[in-house]
């Protein structure tokens, strides 16, 4: 079985109630992390989508998607975020002891502070969070006037009519 | 409906098929299914809970199964079996491949001769057995494809209903390729409409196929095709949440009905003169392994001891290629060209095996981004996404599709300790690859990336070949078979040991042909539903 099928079927499995839920709350506001932590969060994901000419994990809004999926379809892994936020924290001040936060971290500090965590797990959840919330249906919070599919040229209409893409032409 | 004529256990690819004729010929059919009954509405372009969440498929949580690669390991809970869980099972969520397999799939054991430690066996049944059964189900649930265009097919008595799909850049390129190579590329035969057919309307090109459920009904499921078929006869009715943990028999051996557990998890008894198992590759032998008795003290249907036996999984590889221009493979049906070229297995090879490939795109946006990239570029981070604002619309796969032998240690049994949340013994899994079906997968990668490195890819990657612990195809746990010592059911799918009863899905494979199996599953329902109808009509059942 090819990697995507395979990895889909072995992803975890939610109730749809709770996925339903994830898509009623509004949008802009926390219901799970604190303002601080929230800005912790948001200074990480930045860095694994940064906004440079494009538009990346903030301007997307992320950080609202966390929020929300974690009080949703993901609440078990609250403990995750904790555990892992502590170690990140941990991490930084090894790294950089003069430092009061993540987000008060240069770039290159930030990037470095990733570097030396992304092969844990915390990471590899934040990454699937940060590209689901980038590239996700916007009703879950992220993906803010489809910034994420704009980037990537996914056009998202219901229906296409061929051609669909340059070389069609040749057949 | 208390007193009916006939249960059918599962409501997928072949027990949508098997209601449909049952009630059709004007039998009382129950059609007891696990899952609920899903229209539709509730299908959706969610890309965080169908490719995610997986709500089509069977949830691990609930009914966990344990692997083991060989019977001396420990077997641990870990996810090795993956199936559609609701009214049209895995053909409401499948790719829609839908290709017949080769007169050669039947007698590849007296053309090739014996593997040693294999099962390897010609089936019961050959290709001509089969053949009006093919042209039955693609004209029944709507088939695309043009007829003569492969050059390795088997012979058709009637062509495609319904025009192939319009072509996607993948295919386009594909072709390209394989063209160049001297190859034999052609349209890929769906299980979606290109045009209206008897009142469905035709594909849109949402792009949103496999793992997704059709929102249009333009995907031929059974959910989709027969299931309303059925019931608009009025002899069938569709019981979705209906968890069947045991079939009932008598002292003189014979089955009297289903014990099920209901929506509120109370247990029901639903009496029939007879049972259509229908439930996949990996409930159907554990459902039999559940219902032992002191009749049948090695569970139901088991004198030969093979049920769950001779487990065959979905093997193959991909590849993927990059593009200069966009080729947007986002959009409509997965796979628009195939490659037959290496489905014989020939031995210059130096090992048994063949497959066919595919052009397809195999994934949705949060999907690639996570691992549609290739390994050796960064994962995140400001050249990550430079990258995959040029890879994603540029992007293609192929896939291989790859015969897997039998191998009579390869088995679905029931695990000791661990239980699924009703209670019931979870499956557990015991599956190893034979070294030939590896060295297969790889000699068909290395054709792949052929393939498309003469299209002109900028660049390609691979995941390379690796251990198969995991399977959406199930086969082969209850084989069809001349001989009651070497097979559970016989060559209309009736089991050996009980008249009754009948076993018909993907369990009653004798090879896995080289996979895509859900067209010969449905083939060999309807030749099943047939004979079936026969027999009732005449008393002997």
């Amino acid at each position: 079985m090819d990697i995507s099928r395979r990895d889909w079927f072995l992803a975890s499995i939610v109730a749809w109630e709770e996925i339903a839920s994830a898509q009623k709350i509004g949008p802009s506001a926390l219901h799970h992390f604190d303002a601080k932590t929230a800005a912790e969060i948001e200074a990480l994901v930045e860095q694994i989508l940064p906004s440079d000419e494009t538009p990346g994990a903030r301007e997307a809004g992320v950080v609202y998607f966390i929020d929300r999926a974690l009080t949703t379809f993901d609440h078990d892994r609250q403990e995750d975020y904790r555990q892992g936020l502590r170690e990140v924290q941990a991490r930084r001040q090894t790294l950089f002891p003069e430092s009061q936060s993540i987000a008060k971290l240069t770039e290159p500090q930030c990037i470095e502070l990733l570097q030396a965590v992304e092969r844990s797990d915390f990471f590899q959840l934040l990454r699937f969070h940060t590209m689901a919330g980038f590239l996700g249906n916007p009703s879950y919070g992220g993906n803010r006037d489809h910034v994420g599919w704009k980037l990537i040229g996914f056009d998202h209409k219901m229906f296409y009519q061929p051609p669909f893409g340059y070389y069609d032409k040749e057949a | 409906m208390q007193d009916v004529d006939f249960i059918v256990i599962g409501s997928g690819a072949a027990g949508g098929v098997v209601a449909k004729e049952l009630a059709t010929a004007g039998f009382r059919v129950v059609v007891l299914e696990q899952g609920p009954y899903l229209r539709e509405k509730d299908f959706t372009h969610d890309e965080i809970k169908f490719n995610f969440q997986s709500p089509l498929i069977n949830n691990h949580k609930l009914q966990p199964n344990t692997f083991r690669r060989t019977e001396s390991e420990e077997a641990k809970v870990q996810r090795s079996v993956g199936y559609g869980r609701q009214v049209g099972g895995g053909s409401v969520h499948y790719a829609a491949n839908y290709w017949r397999f080769h007169e050669i799939d039947f007698i590849e054991r007296s053309r090739w001769g014996a593997i040693s430690g294999t099962g390897f066996a010609d089936w019961p049944i050959t290709y001509a057995d089969l053949e009006p059964y093919y042209t039955k189900a693609e004209y029944d649930l709507g088939i695309s494809g043009l007829a003569g265009s492969n050059p390795f097919d088997s012979w058709r008595s009637k062509p495609y209903p319904l025009p192939p799909m319009p072509v996607k850049s993948s295919g386009v390129l594909f072709e390209r390729g394989a063209k160049k190579l001297g190859l034999h590329p052609f349209p890929a035969p769906l299980a979606v409409l290109s045009q209206p057919y008897r009142g469905r309307a035709a594909c849109v090109h949402c792009g949103f196929c496999a793992r997704y459920g059709c929102e249009m009904g333009a995907k031929s499921s059974s959910l989709a095709t027969v299931i309303p078929m059925a019931v608009h006869t009025g002899f069938c009715e569709i019981r979705p949440d209906s968890y069947v943990r045991k079939i009932q028999t008598d002292d003189a051996g014979r089955v009297t009905g289903a014990l099920y557990f209901d929506r509120d998890r109370k247990e029901v008894f639903q009496k029939a003169k007879a049972v259509v198992l229908c439930a996949n590759g990996a409930e159907t032998p554990r459902l039999l392994l559940l219902s032992k008795s002191n009749r049948f003290p090695q569970g139901l249907a088991n004198s030969s001891g093979l049920v769950g036996k001779y487990l065959m999984f979905d093997t193959g590889g991909t590849a993927e290629a990059m593009f200069e221009h966009p080729l947007n493979d986002f959009k409509s049906v997965e796979a628009t060209r195939l490659v037959h070229d290496f489905y014989d297995a020939d031995p210059k090879r130096g090992f048994y095996g063949g497959g066919g490939m595919d052009a397809r795109f195999n994934f949705n946006p949060i999907s690639f981004a996570l691992r549609g990239m290739p390994r050796d570029m960064p994962q995140w981070g400001r050249e990550f996404k430079k990258n995959l604002a040029e890879y994603f619309s540029r992007t293609m796969t192929s896939m291989s599709h790859a015969t897997c032998l039998p191998l009579e240690q390869n088995s679905i049994s029931l695990d000791p300790q661990v239980k699924d949340d009703w209670g019931v013994p979870a499956i557990r899994v015991t599956f190893q690859s034979h070294p030939d079906d590896k060295a297969n997968a790889k000699f068909l990668l290395d054709r792949q990336l052929e393939i498309l490195e003469a299209a002109g890819a900028r660049k390609t990657w691979t995941h390379g070949v690796w251990d198969v612990t995991a399977s959406v195809h199930l086969m082969g746990t209850c084989r069809m078979g001349n001989n009651p010592a070497e097979s559970v059911v016989d060559k209309y799918h009736r089991a050996h040991d009980v008249p009754n009863l009948f076993i018909v899905d993907g369990s009653s494979f004798v090879t896995s042909g080289r996979q895509q199996p859900t067209c010969t599953i449905q083939a060999l329902a309807y030749r099943a539903a047939d004979h079936i109808v026969k027999s009732a009509r005449v008393g002997k059942i």
